[in-house]
């Protein structure tokens, strides 16, 4: 499997992503350009963390018409691959391929510490290899991640199940103690309906290894390479000549 | 021609920044302050264009960059 990881100017988690992938866990990683239109042939895009074009205006709000968004968004409609973490997550509510938005967090501060999360789906490429209910510990640093959307869509998301994971307290409550941002619902991270593009708050790529505080984001990670194994196999058994 | 955009958070939204807002007038003294809400302000320029289409083209600004419709209103006005 192949993944690209977008580098906006601004974007400073794109390294630890590529990082995640190729040395952690063992897929090939290619560093996509945002001037660039072309994705090389990758089967999953990651829109990494950061403050691509300085956050300037809103959060998102220019890198979503970079270049390399444009076919970013062409691939996603056409059931590719998208994950975006933190400013990625932000990019991809101003594209329009998540619903809703993310505002300045409701206690105004700047939130950087570790976050419990559970996982309220694994019916996603991107959480398959979890176990629901599941509280995972992923560090969390933002200003502005505070999940709005108005009420029809809310109820739409849970409807779906599309929110896939919900912050929580250590003993997986979701209590407002628990939420770090004020996101509604206690939202930390959702899929799109079609459930091929994932939006999260927390950074997964940040706790990959033992030796950084833990390993729970690499989870998520393994699910996609899981979930694009089991794919191309369907697939490969799907055209393999008959008995 | 100049356009001045106002870009505020829409009614409903949460805005966190408004509320602590409020809250320093309230400690100031200003008691008589309420629904203070924070938003943006742009201006620029616009060359070759008359005041319909100058109205239509900060119109799509409006809508496809400079406010995000799920959580801001806009309105602005034109000078010449």
């Amino acid at each position: 499997m192949r993944w690209g990881v977008v580098t906006f100017p601004g974007s400073n988690d794109d390294h630890d992503a590529l990082y995640a992938i190729d040395h952690v866990l063992g897929e090939d990683a290619v560093s996509l350009w945002h001037k660039d239109r072309d994705l090389k042939g990758v089967d999953c895009v990651v829109l990494p963390g950061g403050f691509s074009y300085g956050d300037y205006l809103r959060c998102g709000a220019m890198a979503r018409f970079s270049p390399v968004m444009e076919s970013v968004i062409t691939f996603a409609r056409a059931g590719g691959l998208v994950w975006g973490i933190c400013n990625g997550f932000q990019v991809l509510c101003e594209a329009g391929l998540l619903p809703g938005a993310l505002i300045r967090n409701r206690g105004l501060r700047f939130v950087c510490t570790r976050v419990h999360v559970r996982v309220e789906d694994t019916d996603t490429p991107f959480t398959c290899r979890g176990t629901r209910g599941e509280v995972l510990t992923i560090p969390v640093k933002h200003g502005e991640g505070c999940y709005v959307a108005d009420p029809a869509v809310l109820e739409e998301l849970e409807r779906n199940r599309q929110v896939v994971l919900r912050y929580v307290d250590a003993s997986g409550r979701a209590t407002a103690e628990a939420n770090p941002n004020g996101s509604l619902n206690n939202i930390a991270g959702i899929v799109s309906r079609e459930r091929n593009v994932f939006g999260l708050m927390p950074h997964p790529e940040h706790v990959v290894e033992k030796l950084v505080g833990g390993e729970d984001g690499l989870k998520l990670f393994q699910s996609v390479a899981a979930a694009y194994a089991e794919h191309a196999h369907g697939r490969a058994a799907s055209v393999a000549p008959g008995h | 021609m100049r356009a001045r955009v106002f870009i505020t958070p829409k009614k409903g939204v949460l805005d966190p920044q408004g509320k602590a807002i409020e809250h320093s007038l309230h400690a100031l003294g200003f008691t008589e302050a309420h629904e203070v809400h924070l938003g943006k302000y742009v201006e620029l320029s616009l060359g070759g264009v008359d005041r319909g289409r100058a109205q239509q083209r900060v119109d799509d600004m409006c809508r496809k960059l400079l406010a995000n419709g799920v959580i801001e209103d806009y309105r602005f006005d034109i000078e010449e």
